[in-house]
């Protein structure tokens, strides 16, 4: 407890450097997600192709790719970079999957009626196909955080610190206490980073918040109704 | 370019494939350790999942304390029991088996959950036992999320014995951690490479096993799958896939 006390500075140094680390993979995994979960269902081809490379980006272990990525885009072995456009494609490769489903999964009945109602494509997409992709998409995103906010630690090992800093040093100095504080610290970013999307999730999709516990299309359609 | 050129001639120099820090011992290792962790991780929570599946119980519990596990920071927690278990094998091994469990019991129950109920109670009519059920009739169709369970534990495995190396153990990441305070970039290109090759290899047979083991006629298997992984992805948030 004293070195927690003593060392405050440090770990939340670590913690702020955790959470950089952690964010832009998840927002643009996230973001990239999209276009390319919407393009693999316009055309069976794309598909198969873009699920098939997601799988494979994924199946790559992370350190390895850490150490890969200097080879790939010329940067130094210890650039942050390399932990971050890593854990990009990490992310991008599990929610590529999640977000073609998640736009497959919308009712085509709905999206002709919004099309005959007179909504331009583009309209159609972010007024009723993204909305309406929203529960499924959550529920990777979410996977996708918890898992990204894990994975960060493992860059402390090529040099880039973050909590994961703590397990090293802990274990060089042959100290548990400084080790369980990283991972728990790493608990707790993780759980924040679920919270705030949670809460995302019900601000953006008030129809999904209470009562039902299970998604209804017909309540969320007509939530749409409303909303529009 | 050239920093590959340097990491496959470091691979094929024959200097690094004899000994006990050749290739061959070192994939060995690796190899040895992934199995002896998904043997156990199997043992642990196969029959669990199968009894969840079947049941339909305890599917909270088991989704919520997958999510918790899955937040772990595994060279946290790899680190961590091998300090407080010694260095050695027996730590990190635990640590692993605990970050394997997760998705292996989420492929058993919702492989055996997959089945469709109504083939659950024909099954039943006809007059099978419950042991009779889960063997004859849940356990071969939903064999394939069963196997994408394994597959997903031997990827983690696979991962997670490199970086375990760090303690220090054998296996392929030891050419990384050797290399690093050296700043032998092949070499730690070749083990990168090394890994990732064995990563592949293991992926593409599970892939093709799980295609092996989809009983003819079971066509939803691929939807459910879909609908099965996201579910068992996250506990609450998941719900609203349904």
């Amino acid at each position: 407890m004293s070195w927690f006390i003593a060392n405050l500075g440090l770990i939340w140094q670590l913690t702020l450097d955790h959470i950089a680390l952690s964010v832009p993979p998840i927002v643009l995994g996230f973001a990239l997600s999209l276009p390319i979960g919407w393009l693999a269902n316009r055309r069976r081809l794309a598909r198969g192709g873009i699920l098939s490379v997601g799988g494979i980006l994924y199946a790559i272990p992370s350190l390895p790719l850490f150490v890969l990525m200097p080879a790939l885009i010329g940067t130094k072995i210890l650039d942050p970079v390399n932990v971050v456009i890593a854990l990009t494609i990490y992310a991008l490769a599990l929610m590529v999957r999640t977000s073609a489903d998640a736009l497959a999964s919308v009712d085509r009945d709905v999206l002709q009626s919004s099309t005959a109602v007179g909504y331009s494509a583009w309209q159609r997409f972010w007024a009723v196909e993204l909305p309406l992709a929203g529960g499924p998409l959550l529920a990777g995103l979410r996977v996708v955080s918890v898992s990204t906010v894990s994975l960060v630690s493992v860059g402390a090992v090529v040099g880039v610190n973050s909590l994961g800093y703590l397990f090293l040093d802990g274990f060089n100095r042959y100290f548990p206490e400084e080790i369980l504080v990283g991972i728990i610290g790493s608990v707790i970013i993780a759980l924040v980073f679920d919270g705030i999307l949670v809460l995302i999730g019900r601000l953006l999709m008030p129809w999904t918040a209470r009562t039902t516990p299970r998604w209804s299309r017909g309540r969320a359609v007509s939530a749409l109704a409303h909303g529009a | 370019m050239s920093s590959f050129i340097a990491a496959f001639g470091w691979i094929f120099d024959p200097a690094h494939n004899v000994g006990p820090d050749g290739i061959p011992a070192r994939l060995g290792e690796h190899m040895l350790y992934t199995l002896l962790t998904l043997v156990i991780a199997a043992a642990v929570a196969v029959p669990i999942g199968f009894l969840i599946g079947h049941t339909g119980r305890g599917r909270g519990l088991a989704v919520q304390i997958s999510g918790g596990l899955r937040s772990l920071p595994t060279l946290g927690l790899v680190i961590l029991l091998a300090l407080l278990l010694g260095i050695g094998l027996i730590g990190p091994l635990i640590a692993l088996v605990v970050i394997a469990i997760p998705p292996l019991l989420a492929g058993a129950y919702a492989g055996v959950e997959s089945v469709d109920r109504a083939t659950v109670d024909a099954a039943r009519a006809v007059g099978m036992t419950e042991w009779q059920i889960l063997w004859k009739v849940e356990v071969p169709i939903g064999l394939p999320l069963i196997v994408g369970g394994l597959r997903s534990a031997a990827l983690q495995a696979i991962a997670t014995w490199t970086v375990a190396a760090y303690i220090p153990l054998g296996g392929l990441g030891r050419y990384l951690y050797d290399a690093l305070p050296l700043r032998d970039y092949p070499q730690m290109l070749a083990g990168a490479i090394l890994v990732i090759a064995l990563a592949l290899v293991v992926d593409g047979l599970f892939a093709i096993v799980q295609r092996l083991v989809t009983p003819r006629g079971v066509s939803e298997g691929r939807v459910s799958e879909v609908h099965d992984t996201m579910r068992s992805a996250s506990g609450r948030g998941a719900v609203l896939a349904d």
